[in-house]
């Protein structure tokens, strides 16, 4: 079952670019990636686009599809009517190299600044037990394929790039969440969360939670715990609970 | 002369899948000065597609699991044609590589009394992988890169290696390009790993990324080391066969170790009807031992869902080709009906998420049609067991890339174990050979030839691209060197192969040198061409079936002529690839002592 879908793909680098439409023949099943590929392999053969395990496992070709923050190899091509134009941007937050390839390399330099895993002494067997109810927490942290949509389409650093050196991002709030939350973690992080990572910049608004590709709870059940742990230590928490209930802060 | 980033170190790392980071971590420990060079992302390789788990005898679940079993299965599974000694250390060190990794962080699920759980999988006496759910490999690699961030390792990301640069006999290091600008980079490095993965990307129906195309393979076959047992191409045998664009995506084996059965199109679990007499002893040969063997081990012999992956590769592959074979050309593989919906979900989240959003099937009421795809490569570089040695100096070569370990088929889960067992080894020896090493320097006239090289596609613009030669390539590789060859097949795709070098060599692309996957497809198309004739080739002399490698016109394995020599490709002094044999190392008495019960 083959159907012509009308693309416009965001073409150009830092320096300048332009949208450019592309009609495409598709097959039944195909999801937004296979249409980029299709124009690679035709059209145009240096259209730049990341991608890898065309899985949704690996988080590499995140992209903006109607302005939707998504996977492009989760992103069904049935999901919009027959003959719907369909917009593929880059990432917003990120540095444009070229067409849809951003430069990420942001996140990278914040992973680096996370203390690691520092654990306590194993048994006597030279190993650990640990409960599966008291890990399940930090498993479905460590789903996290690294997409970076969420740090994309938080507000504090997309409408504030200047905000960047000072927030570590969602993606990072998890992974903080899943250290302190580690059964035999010994590190104390709560001064980096609240300090350099900048915590308290989220005003809980959910639009992480909203975008992840692996439905990790990101707002509930990383960051609004992270804030309460920095709160009990550092914050009266009743003044703390007045200013996000009343929204000052 | 060109212009290039000059980088000097002690130990690069060529690959940052699971084998090249733990190289990379290791090389950095003993105090190397080290770089991790990859063409993705860091945390993107191909690792983080593994699934069901990671092999090792810890014996939590089964306590009658030791290294000595697990070494047994490993090389039967192999059907006998693996390294001995690289399956002994494997199966000696996979138990505390896995512990490591939960020392740094990585979070497996759990038994009752809190260790760590192990999984059923196929060829494994006992239930042995350790894991989490089925996204074992994204945990493996994200601990690995947690780990590797804080241990002073210098990452090259998106950074392809084009060609290795050698001083004489000596590998010193290697030449490579951005992907982002298409600069170049010269690397001098007193020791250099390869730990590049496979070669998926030569197959049409495939289950690996983009990045597989057989660069450390081909790498070190241009700087004259020798690849063994190249026919050996493990089909895994559950892809997705449906809807066309996802067809190849791995289907996990956790699916039948956690209770998933095969049927045809008659509804008839058809896998009985595959049992081979080398598995027949320890495979039930009843519906109602097999049912009975998911609770109870010791009385009942495992079911034959879980035959080694060639085996259920081939039975498919027959039911399809009579005639039983699901819509869509696959079979099907229904766990909804031994398992409830929560269980489902809890083991196999990311299957349910994949079926659901990519064919519209939901696993917990309906069967999936599965199929065979190419998805490991058994053959490889030849290497030192203990040493990960390559046949050429200060070149290491670990995981995927490296040969022996596997034989002739490898078990599932010994793919991770393997990556951190070899990879921990190779940046070990890697580091130890780099302290008494001089710096090389690097030499301009070789450079200069490389480049030259990597340009020239930009130079023919007008000429054929890339993309038709890689598809028509796949799809030689896919229909004659698959599953079931036979000689005039071979010798048919040896030719067409030859036609595709020709065409790669006036291969043209236009644009920019900045991010153009145009231009990195015309140079990856290389590899791609020099491992698939390598594998047409070994294919055509191996004059047996064993494995993953199953010939029409010889059926069934003949020990006596081939079960005791490995093949061999190296390049000759002509240029040409040549293939030869070479005794397999013998096993001493007290291990083979292991198969004679």
């Amino acid at each position: 079952m083959s159907e012509t879908a009308k693309m416009r793909v965001f073409r150009g680098d830092a320096e300048s670019g332009d949208w450019q439409d592309y009609e495409v023949e598709t097959e039944e099943g195909q999801v937004v990636l296979d249409v980029i590929h299709t124009i690679q392999a035709t059209e145009a053969p240096d259209l730049a686009v990341r991608w890898n395990c065309k899985a949704g496992k690996c988080g590499s070709c995140s992209a903006e599809i109607n302005g939707e923050p998504r996977l492009m190899c989760m992103t069904r091509m049935n999901l919009y009517e027959p003959g719907e134009q369909i917009t593929v941007a880059p990432m917003k937050t990120w540095p444009l190299i070229r067409d849809l390839v951003t430069d990420v390399s942001f996140n990278y330099e914040v992973a680096k600044t996370i203390p690691t895993f520092k654990p306590r002494a194993p048994e006597a067997d030279g190993t650990y037990r640990m409960m599966q109810e008291d890990i399940e927490r930090g498993q479905e942290f460590r789903k996290c394929i690294e997409c970076f949509l969420c740090q994309n389409v938080c507000h504090v650093i997309r409408d504030h790039p200047e905000n960047k050196p000072d927030f570590a991002g969602p993606r990072f709030f998890v992974r903080l969440a899943e250290l302190e939350m580690h059964p035999l973690d010994t590190e104390d992080r709560l001064e980096l969360a609240r300090q350099d990572a900048g915590v308290g910049y989220c005003n809980i608004t959910k639009c992480c939670t909203e975008v992840c590709p692996e439905e990790i709870h990101i707002t509930d059940n990383a960051i609004i715990p992270l804030k309460e742990r920095v709160a009990d230590r550092y914050f009266d928490p009743i003044r703390w609970l007045g200013s996000k209930l009343f929204g000052r802060g | 002369m060109v212009e290039y980033e000059r980088h000097d170190y002690d130990v690069i790392v060529i690959g940052a899948g699971g084998a090249g980071l733990r190289a990379a971590i290791e090389a950095s420990a003993q105090g190397a000065r080290t770089a991790l060079i990859c063409k993705s992302l860091l945390g993107k390789a191909h690792t983080v597609m593994a699934e069901g788990g990671i092999a090792a005898a810890l014996g939590n679940v089964w306590p009658q699991d030791n290294w000595e079993v697990h070494f047994r299965d490993t090389m039967r599974g192999g059907k006998m044609l693996n390294n001995w000694r690289m399956a002994q250390l494997h199966a000696e060190e996979a138990p505390a590589r896995v512990n490591e990794l939960e020392e740094w962080g990585a979070l497996f699920d759990r038994t009752d009394d809190g260790r760590i759980l192990q999984r059923d999988f196929g060829g494994h006496r006992y239930a042995r992988l350790a894991h989490v759910g089925d996204r074992t490999g994204l945990e493996l690699i994200r601990t690995l890169q947690q780990h590797a961030v804080h241990n002073g390792i210098d990452v090259f990301m998106e950074c392809t290696v084009s060609r290795l640069l050698k001083d004489g006999d000596r590998v010193t290091g290697a030449v490579a390009y951005w992907r982002e600008s298409g600069n170049l980079l010269v690397f001098n490095a007193k020791a250099t790993v390869l730990a590049t993965g496979g070669v998926g990307k030569a197959f049409a129906v495939t289950s690996n990324s983009w990045e597989y195309t057989g660069d450390g393979h081909s790498l070190a076959y241009w700087a004259g080391a020798e690849l063994i047992d190249m026919e050996c191409v493990q089909f895994h045998p559950t892809g997705m066969v449906w809807p066309p664009s996802v067809r190849g995506i791995l289907v996990t084996e956790g699916v039948r170790g956690d209770g998933g059965t095969l049927r045809n199109s008659d509804g008839e679990r058809f896998m009985f009807d595959y049992i081979p007499a080398f598995f027949a002893a320890e495979t039930a040969d009843s519906i109602e031992e097999a049912d009975a063997w998911y609770e109870d081990k010791v009385n009942n012999r495992r079911t034959p869902d879980l035959l080694p992956r060639d085996e259920v590769a081939r039975a498919i592959n027959s039911e399809v080709k009579a005639g039983r074979g699901s819509p869509h050309g696959g079979v099907f593989l229904d766990i909804a009906t031994r398992r409830s919906t929560e269980y489902i979900r809890r083991r196999l989240p990311s299957m349910y998420h994949q079926f659901k959003q990519l064919a519209d099937v939901d696993i917990t009421a309906q069967p999936m049609e599965v199929g065979p795809t190419m998805h490991y490569i058994m053959g490889g570089i030849r290497v030192d067991a203990d040493t990960a040695a390559t046949t050429v100096a200060g070149l290491y070569a670990a995981g995927e890339c490296a040969g022996g370990m596997h034989g002739a088929n490898r078990l599932g889960g010994n793919s991770l174990s393997d990556l951190v067992v070899f990879g921990r080894r190779a940046g070990l020896s890697a580091a130890e050979a780099a302290a008494g090493a001089a710096a090389p320097e690097p030499d301009e006239a070789q450079i200069d030839e490389i480049v030259a090289g990597m340009r020239a596609p930009f130079e023919r613009d007008g000429a054929e691209g890339p993309y038709d030669i890689q598809r028509d390539l796949q799809e030689t590789m896919h229909t004659l060197v698959g599953i079931i060859r036979t000689e005039s097949e071979l010798i048919e795709a040896r030719e067409r192969i030859d036609g595709f070098k020709e065409r790669a060599a006036g291969v043209g692309v236009y644009g920019h040198q900045q991010y153009n996957p145009g231009w990195h497809l015309a140079m990856d198309l290389e590899s791609l061409l020099t491992v698939s004739e390598a594998i047409a080739r070994a294919a055509n002399v191996r004059q047996e079936s064993r494995g993953g490698h199953t010939r029409d016109d010889h059926p069934g394995p003949n020990d006596a002529e081939w079960g005791t020599k490995n093949v061999v490709i190296r390049q000759g002094a002509d240029g040409e690839m040549e293939v030869d044999t070479s005794p397999l190392p013998e096993m001493p008495a007290e291990l083979q002592r292991l198969f004679e019960e």
